[in-house]
Formats: C-alpha cells, structure tokens, sequence
C-alpha cells in the first residue's frame, strides 16, 4: 500500500548525524513500551508513533535509532513503517490536516471541501504551506461519519464542515 | 429497550472511573470470578453472543477452542480498529465508557485463561487512545488490574497498542502481525488464533462491542440475555448510522430491528425531504440494498437472506440523488488503497477495478465496462487470502445488480451531465 515510499525514502536518505537528534525520553519512553509485550519488537509501531509525534515524520536516521533500541534489523524496521499509511516520510507542517474522503463524507461534501481547502492553503496533497503552517493529506473512514464531512487536525476532529466553517477552524490553529 | 451497552454514554464524564463505577461498572468481576472458568465459558455460549466484529462467529465457542488448548500463557485482543467505512460504533465506547470494555476484557481473561489482554486501537482515534490508557491506569489503581484483582488471586494486565493506519489490520490475523511489530498481513488460517496467535499462544481476539456484552451476561445470566432481540443471535446491537439521514448517530437497538425504524425512526428519515434511493447496511464491504428492503430485520440470518450482511452495523444511506456508480468508486478506490498487496487476485482485482471506475467517471466508458467490472469481480471472488478482496466486489456486484441503469447511464458515450462532479472522487 506504501511501496511509492520506498523511492522517497532513499532520497531522504542522508549520512548518519553523529549526535542523535532523539531525546534521552523517547529512549526511555520505547524501553518501557517494549516492557508490556514479550518480544522487544513489538513496540516498533508504538516507537515508529512516538518519533512521528516528535519530529513530524520519519526518515533514515529515524529507522536506524529504532533498530538499534529495538534490537532489529533496519530491514524490518523500515518493512514494517513503509506497509502503515499514517507513518509518513515527507515533512509535515505545524498541524497536520487529514480530509477524510470515505463515502459518508464524500455524499454530504469531502470533495467540495477538499477543492476549497486547497484553494485556501494554496498547495496540494502532502505539501507544507509557505508559513510551515500546515500540510494536508486525504484519509479514508476516521469513524467520525455521523459529523461528515469530518477532519481531523493534529489529534482532534472537527465535523460537519462546510467550506465556510472550515475556514473558522484553521484560525485555531497558529 | 432499557440501554445496556449504552447506560453510561449519556452520564457525564462516565470515563472516570469513580463515576462509573457509581453507576455499575466492574460490578461483575467479583461475580464472575466466582464462576469457574469452564462455567464462564458455558454461560457465554448459552447466552448466545454472536461477534460484533463482522462475521459473527459465535463468541463462546470461540473461547472455548481457546480456553481448551492447553499451557498458561494465552492472549486477549480486543479489535479496536473499527476501520471498515461508515462504521463508528465502538467509539462511543472507546471514549465515553472504556470502563464497560476493560470490565468485559478482565472477565473474558479469566475465563479463557489469558492473563495478558491488548486492545489493538486505530491510529485515527487519538482521542480514544488518551482516553483508554487513562481509564487502564485508573483501573489499576483500584485493583481491577494486576497480579491480584479483587484479591481473588486472578492476574490480568492489560494495554492499549495504537496502530498506523492500515484497514486490514482488522483483520484478526493481520491484526496480530502489527501486533507483533510486523507488516500488517493476513497469516494463512489454519492454525487459527484460538490455538496459534499472538506469538504463537493461543489467543482470543473479540470486537469492542462483543467484550462490552460480556458483563451484562453476567449480571442477567445466559437465559435472560438470550431473550433480548432475535433468537438466532440475541442481545443488543450498536448501528452506527451515516449519509443522507437528518440525525446520524450511534444506536443501540435489539438485533432484528427493521431497517426502516433505524432509519426513519431514529436516524430521522432522509435528509431534505428526499427519497432513499440505496442503503449499506453493514459497512463498505456489505453489498447496498433498495428501498425494497427496508422492511429485512437487521440481524445475522436476515440480511444474509436478503443478500447482504449485517457486517459491523454501519448503516449508510444513499438519497435518490447520488449516482451509484460514484458511490461504487469511492468505495473501490478505498479497497484499492488498502489491500495490503500479499495475494494477487485482491492486489491486482481491486486496482483493476479502479482503473475501469476512473474510465468511467472521466467520461470514457465503454459500453462492455459493466460486464468487464463483472468479470474482474469473477476473478477476484472466492480466490483471495482474506475476506478482503471479496468484501471489495461486494458493493461493485450489488450496485449493478440494483441500479444497472446509472452505469448505463455513464457509458453510453452522451454522460450524465454530472461529470465534473464525478471526476472530483478521482484520485
Ligand atoms: C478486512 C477486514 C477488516 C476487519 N476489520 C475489523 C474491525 O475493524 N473491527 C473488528 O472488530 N473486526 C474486524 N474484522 C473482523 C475480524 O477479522 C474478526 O472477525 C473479529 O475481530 C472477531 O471478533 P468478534 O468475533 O468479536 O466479532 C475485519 C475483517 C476483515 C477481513
Ligand atoms: S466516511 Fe468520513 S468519517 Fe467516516
């Protein structure tokens, strides 16, 4: 579902930095996620989600910290980040819109939306607005169907958006 | 109906576990752990519970083949990844009462011997992941999880593991793949999680809904649940209600209530006067019925006799304006997206069909595209992995079964006048 990644993914790809860019708490953060499964591996996509909340996305160095804490091969590393959807490798902006366009949304508007909000951010999918403010990408089903059509931006929703009120919305967020 | 596994969904703040248990929760755990497992078991399929998840498998049997196999270390999963289209029912759960879902999960462990549970929660529900790790905690706090709940002696950890955006990480055994760190692809079947899941332990994965029943088997008994709703798979049933309908929204109704009632009497009939025109009664994978079919209770054996599926309960509406062969579309563009590329027939089959659906809406059809669609679906139907490639022909066969025209309509090479429209779900 991801293989267009694979390319991207060895562009991003730079010589490893010498002093990790990740927080002693996210080491101590993973350790104590692989503590509740018993194979350390398990907490690759719990890790994977943490360092996405952090830096925005993942890349080659990314791959390689986890590997590491996790005792894996890079290989299954990046097997098992490049198959989810929502593990990105691109930088994202401040907030990140998702659009969901699965058909409850779709019937009450999602493609209305999306075409003025693009207008309104001035870039397409998965591209960061000028002021680094936001990138927005499509998403299937978010379960929000009975607020269609529904976003959600960072961690929280907003529905029944018109491209009137979807313009209220953004102001929130700086 | 008197609300069950909605009671505590209007209670304010009904995640904190203070409140609810003032208003009942874990008030079964001390009884159950009074039953012995086997007994626990037994009571559970006297009951009757049927999984919520989709396919409908008995519950307690499948803790049975479970508890049955013998060693000390088994698995509880709880599908938390409610990804299927339309569907947003365990949400209300997930959110609003995580203390009816941990309760169910503790007395489901004890009784197939698991004393580790994880609930597999969708990345797209951010908020319910905040939400469940709190009430865990809560829970903990108050002895409810532990090395020794209740001081009864019995052991259940419990947590939750987010993933990453992956639809066929519903599916059990992909499910259990993310789990383990790993690509989110189906593993053959058998062995069956119940003997091999979960790092090869026998496991019992269960939808939210299923484990949130549990606790009221145990406060009625077995007998007195089974009376709820139809016989062939008693109690209650969460649909979750989207599309053309004045007031969507998560429902809990007896199973076999008429599609018409939950349509018009509770999701308040369709919007702006319109008519209905079609309906999925069971998420995007379930195949659409007609106006014909509101009167087909919405249960196991009746929708399967009127040719659909009750599925997860995701009941989406179409009015008469929408054309279904753009509904069909954005639905195959989903299956296309998210078939996870291990078995030929789905990987293929579904971009197949999506590139014949992207001909059409541009307005390019040819008159033999319908039966070209219907000979993709051939090939994909009963040769995939996983179910999934053959929910993906479900909505592509019941739409040109029921609305043949509209795709007519669409190839005949004058168009609909809606084609600038149409070409916007192209992506
Ligand atoms: C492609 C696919 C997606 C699925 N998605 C879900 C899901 O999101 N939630 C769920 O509970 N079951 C889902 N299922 C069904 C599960 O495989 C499994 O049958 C269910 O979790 C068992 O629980 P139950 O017996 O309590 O219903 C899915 C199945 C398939 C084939
Ligand atoms: S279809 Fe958009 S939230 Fe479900």
């Amino acid at each position: 579902m991801s293989a267009q990644h694979a390319g991207r993914a060895g562009q991003t790809a730079e010589r490893p930095e010498r002093k990790s860019v990740f927080s002693n708490d996210l080491v101590e953060r993973i350790e104590k996620a692989t503590l509740r499964y018993p194979d350390r591996k398990a907490a690759l996509i719990p890790a994977l989600n943490m360092i996405q909340r952090e830096l925005g996305y993942l890349n080659r160095d990314a791959v390689r910290f986890v590997a590491k804490q996790l005792s894996i091969p890079e290989s299954e590393v990046y097997g098992t980040a490049s198959f989810y959807s929502l593990l990105g490798w691109q930088p994202t902006g401040r907030h990140v819109i998702h659009v969901c366009h699965n058909l409850s949304c779709s019937l009450l508007g999602a493609e209305s939306l999306i075409e003025h909000l693009e207008k309104k951010l001035g870039v397409g999918e998965g591209e960061v607005t000028p002021d680094g403010r936001f990138s927005y990408a499509r998403i299937e089903c978010i379960g929000r169907c009975d607020g269609a059509p529904a976003i959600l931006i960072d961690d929280d929703y907003h529905g029944n958006l018109t491209p009137e009120s979807i313009e209220q919305v953004l102001e929130q967020y700086t | 109906m008197e609300k069950m596994l909605f009671k505590r969904i209007d209670v304010p703040n009904a995640a904190d576990i203070t409140v609810a248990e003032k208003h009942g929760a874990y008030s079964q755990v001390g009884k159950a752990f009074g039953i012995k497992p086997e007994d626990l078991v037994n009571e559970v399929k006297r009951s009757g519970l049927r999984g919520r998840g989709g396919a409908g498998f008995p519950a307690g049997l499948k803790w049975e083949l479970c508890a049955r196999v013998p060693g000390d270390v088994k698995y509880l999963l709880c599908n938390a990844d409610e990804g299927e289209p339309g569907t947003f029912k365990d949400r209300f759960i997930l959110e609003q009462d995580p203390h009816l879902l941990i309760e169910g999960m503790i007395i489901a462990g004890h009784a197939i011997g698991a004393q580790q549970g994880y609930i597999y929660l969708r990345a797209e529900y951010p908020k319910a992941a905040g939400i469940l790790e709190k009430a865990i905690e809560q829970a903990y706090a108050k002895g409810f999880l532990g090395k020794n709940i209740l001081g009864k002696g019995v052991k259940f950890d419990l947590s939750v593991h987010g993933g990453a955006g992956a639809y066929i990480c519903g599916e059990e055994t992909a499910l259990i793949e993310s789990l383990e760190g790993k690509r989110g692809q189906p593993r053959s079947r058998p062995p069956f999680p119940a003997s091999s899941g979960a790092w090869r332990k026998p496991t019992v994965i269960n939808n939210v809904e299923t484990l949130a029943n549990i606790p009221f088997i145990v406060a009625l008994g077995a007998e007195t649940y089974a009376k709820i709703g139809e016989e062939s798979a008693p109690g209650p049933k969460l649909f979750a209600v989207s599309g053309a309908v004045n007031n969507p929204g998560g429902f809990e109704l007896p199973m076999g209530t008429t599609l018409r009632e939950i349509i018009y009497t509770h999701a308040g009939g369709i919007k702006d006067g319109k008519q209905l025109k079609a309906v999925i009664p069971g998420g995007a994978s379930t195949p659409m019925l007609t106006a014909d079919h509101l009167d087909v209770k919405a249960d196991f054996n009746s929708l399967m006799a009127a040719g659909s599926m009750l599925g997860s309960g995701a009941v989406i509406v179409m009015d008469d304006t929408a054309c279904m062969v753009n509904v069909t579309a954005v639905l195959i563009r989903f299956f296309e997206h998210e078939s996870c590329g291990k078995c030929t027939p789905c990987r293929e089959g579904t971009g197949w069909l999506y590139k014949v659906y992207r001909r059409i809406l541009s307005g390019e059809g040819k008159p033999d595209d319908v039966d070209l669609l219907l000979s993709i679906c051939e090939s994909i139907r009963g040769k995939c992995f996983c179910p999934l490639g053959e929910g993906a022909i479900q909505p592509v066969l019941s739409s040109i079964a029921h609305f043949r025209s509209d795709y007519e309509q669409c190839v005949n090479g004058r168009g609909c006048g809606r084609e600038e429209q149409c070409r916007k779900v192209l992506h």
